[in-house]
């Protein structure tokens, strides 16, 4: 039996995990692209300071938001991450069509009412259509009115006649509908100006 | 320089409101009834000569049948939503605004005082006219209480046309018109101290305002100190200030800090609907509207501005501080405007009955039992155990009762089905 010397095999001195070393635990070795390396760096950095953190073994407590009574700015992201282009559809945002908008002028001033009868469907007001109403408006000849003729409400054309008396004419050619003549005696007042009609199909 | 600040309120509202949608109503004597008809609470000037406000309603059905009065049952829906129509429309006129109950509000008009004022102030009229239908008085002193009594003037005496700016009579022709004005008239003077008042020989607004105020402040309080330094044009309560009244209920906070989410807003909404429910039920009262209000700061330079309130008529008289706190959410929901930074927000309790007086409906389950006996639960802990010791937690609520309203309106401008059906 020979003794053999210690110079070839077995322990070298240095070899092996460095003591102290920053990883407690089993590593590898893999291939990673040069530039994302500073991110990975940073990220087994913080991977270190978990490990390291004492009272592990205790449920982990998350950091609750304090509702700060003063705005505080957190940096969206500290480094490293590129932030992305803004969106050009940002600029272009707008509101939602909204049939408010399109049908009404002065809300205040504004009711509808529910067309009943065929005496204006020449100028499309069907019977169960909503007619917008907008009293903010002064009334001209021509336009579709809601009056009231001796305490009772309708909706018509307004005119005038040679004498300059307002008229309320109908709007339907079958002739079925008379104009109604407005009389010296006779209540009538010009409830508001109608601007506007919609309906539902379905 | 004296202030001018306007006060404007719709003539007989509830009757004018119901006249709107129904023209026939014009000229004829017309009663509004309260809850499930008790009693008469607003009336026509042709009605006025026979039935007394507040008169319970069967004891004078025959008069009404014989004076061919008509009689309708109140539609609360209908009236807050012209209240905030006429509300918006005269904040056109002036962006200091306190819209100080159902059909009243107070208007700073002191930036406008190059114009002249009584025109500005039929202006006003010619356009809530117009757009709303409904008639509005307008009274303009140096302070509150002198545009009280001046909106009483302009709606009693012909001459002034519906305007009446006391800044711009002599201070001859004021007397001489105060001097004219029961001491009762005068705003946070009620019926009892005018009693009291007059037996020290103060009858006339005039004599009041002639008084020593330190005197009065002694005999009475700091308020009457106030009512007589107004009086005598100096303003003491500013717009969003108002005496007691316990008609309305009111309770609100400016923020330490701007508010600018609606989850914080809602939080602040539903303490203050709270508070004002459990001071609704110590004076056992129920209320039968509430407004809500938001506004950013007034005076931040450089900062948009958005101020808003929207008034709500509770499906039927309530204190229960669920139901309120429900309604005055939906409210506020209406009323967010993402955006800006919130510095006051509150809430009114108002149209107030007493609670013993309401009417029960035999037919549906008004404010039940439990009900009642829950909120006293809850306000018996918090007081004893502090304010805010049992809060709510759910809002989810729905109750399809039905009140009695044999005269009611359509809801002509709240309910697809019920607007005006014109040919």
């Amino acid at each position: 039996m020979t003794t053999r010397s210690n110079t070839h095999g077995g322990r070298r001195v240095g070899a092996g995990r460095k003591k102290g070393s920053v990883i407690k635990e089993p590593t590898t070795v893999i291939r990673i692209p040069e530039s994302q390396k500073p991110v990975i760096t940073d990220f087994l950095a913080a991977y270190r300071r978990r490990q390291s953190a004492p009272l592990q073994d205790q449920p982990m407590e998350f950091e609750r938001p304090i509702i700060a009574p003063a705005k505080r700015s957190w940096p969206l992201f500290s480094s490293k991450v590129a932030a992305g282009f803004p969106s050009p559809a940002d600029e272009h945002v707008e509101k939602r069509l909204d049939p408010n908008e399109f049908l009404i002028d002065d809300e205040e001033a504004t009711f509808f009412v529910t067309i009943q009868g065929y005496s204006m469907i020449d100028s499309g007001l069907l019977p169960g259509d909503k007619a917008v109403v907008d009293r903010s408006k002064n009334a001209s000849i021509g336009d579709i009115v809601l009056a009231v003729v001796d305490g009772e409400f309708t909706i018509k054309l307004l005119a005038k006649n040679k004498q300059g008396a307002p008229r309320l004419l109908p709007s339907n050619q079958s002739g079925e509908y008379r104009p109604i003549e407005i009389k010296d005696g006779m209540q009538f007042e010009i409830w508001g100006v109608v601007t506007g009609s919609f309906r539902r199909f379905k | 320089m004296s202030r001018s600040i306007a006060l404007i309120d719709v003539n007989n509202f509830y009757v004018s409101c119901e006249r709107v949608f129904n023209p026939k109503l014009a000229g004829k004597p017309v009663v509004v009834l309260s809850n499930n008809d008790g009693c008469a609470v607003a009336r026509s000037n042709e009605a006025k000569l026979h039935i007394p406000m507040g008169a319970p309603w069967f004891k004078f059905q025959q008069i009404a049948n014989e004076q061919q009065i008509i009689a309708l049952s109140s539609n609360y829906a209908l009236y807050a939503d012209m209240s905030n129509r006429v509300m918006r429309i005269l904040n056109q006129f002036s962006p200091d605004q306190e819209v100080y109950s159902i059909d009243e509000c107070f208007l700073d008009l002191t930036g406008f005082q190059h114009l002249d004022l009584l025109q500005y102030g039929q202006q006003i009229r010619h356009r809530v006219a117009q757009w709303t239908g409904l008639p509005v008085s307008v009274g303009i002193g140096a302070s509150k209480t002198l545009a009280k009594l001046a909106n009483h003037c302009a709606k009693k005496r012909a001459e002034f046309d519906g305007v009446c700016d006391f800044n711009q009579l002599s201070p001859s022709q004021l007397n001489r018109l105060l001097a004219e004005l029961d001491v009762g008239e005068v705003w946070g003077v009620g019926r009892k101290l005018a009693v009291k008042l007059k037996t020290q020989g103060i009858y006339s607004v005039l004599d009041l305002k002639q008084a020593n105020a330190e005197t009065l402040r002694r005999q009475y309080s700091v308020v009457m100190e106030k009512i007589v330094r107004e009086l005598n044009g100096i303003s003491c309560l500013e717009l969003e200030y108002a005496i007691t009244d316990k008609k309305q209920i009111l309770s609100s906070r400016s923020f330490g800090i701007p508010v600018t989410d609606m989850n914080s807003l809602a939080e602040s909404i539903s303490l203050y609907t709270s508070r004002a429910a459990v001071k609704l039920r110590r004076q056992y009262s129920v209320a039968r509207m509430l407004q809500v209000y938001i506004r950013c700061s007034p005076y931040r330079s450089g900062e948009a501005f958005y101020g808003n309130s929207l008034m709500v008529a509770l499906p039927m008289a309530s204190d229960d501080t669920r139901v309120l706190v429900k309604h005055a959410l939906s409210a506020l929901k209406k009323m967010y405007q993402p955006g800006f930074n919130y510095a006051k927000a509150g809430i009114m309790l108002t149209e107030l009955q007493p609670k013993s007086g309401q009417q029960q409906d035999l037919f549906a389950p008004n404010q039940d039992a439990k009900s009642g006996q829950l909120m006293t639960v809850i306000d018996v802990i918090n007081n004893t155990m502090g304010r805010d010791t049992l809060q709510l937690a759910n809002q989810g609520f729905k109750r399809p009762w039905k009140m009695k309203q044999e005269h009611k309106s359509p809801s002509y401008t709240t309910k697809w089905g019920e607007v005006l059906t014109v040919s």
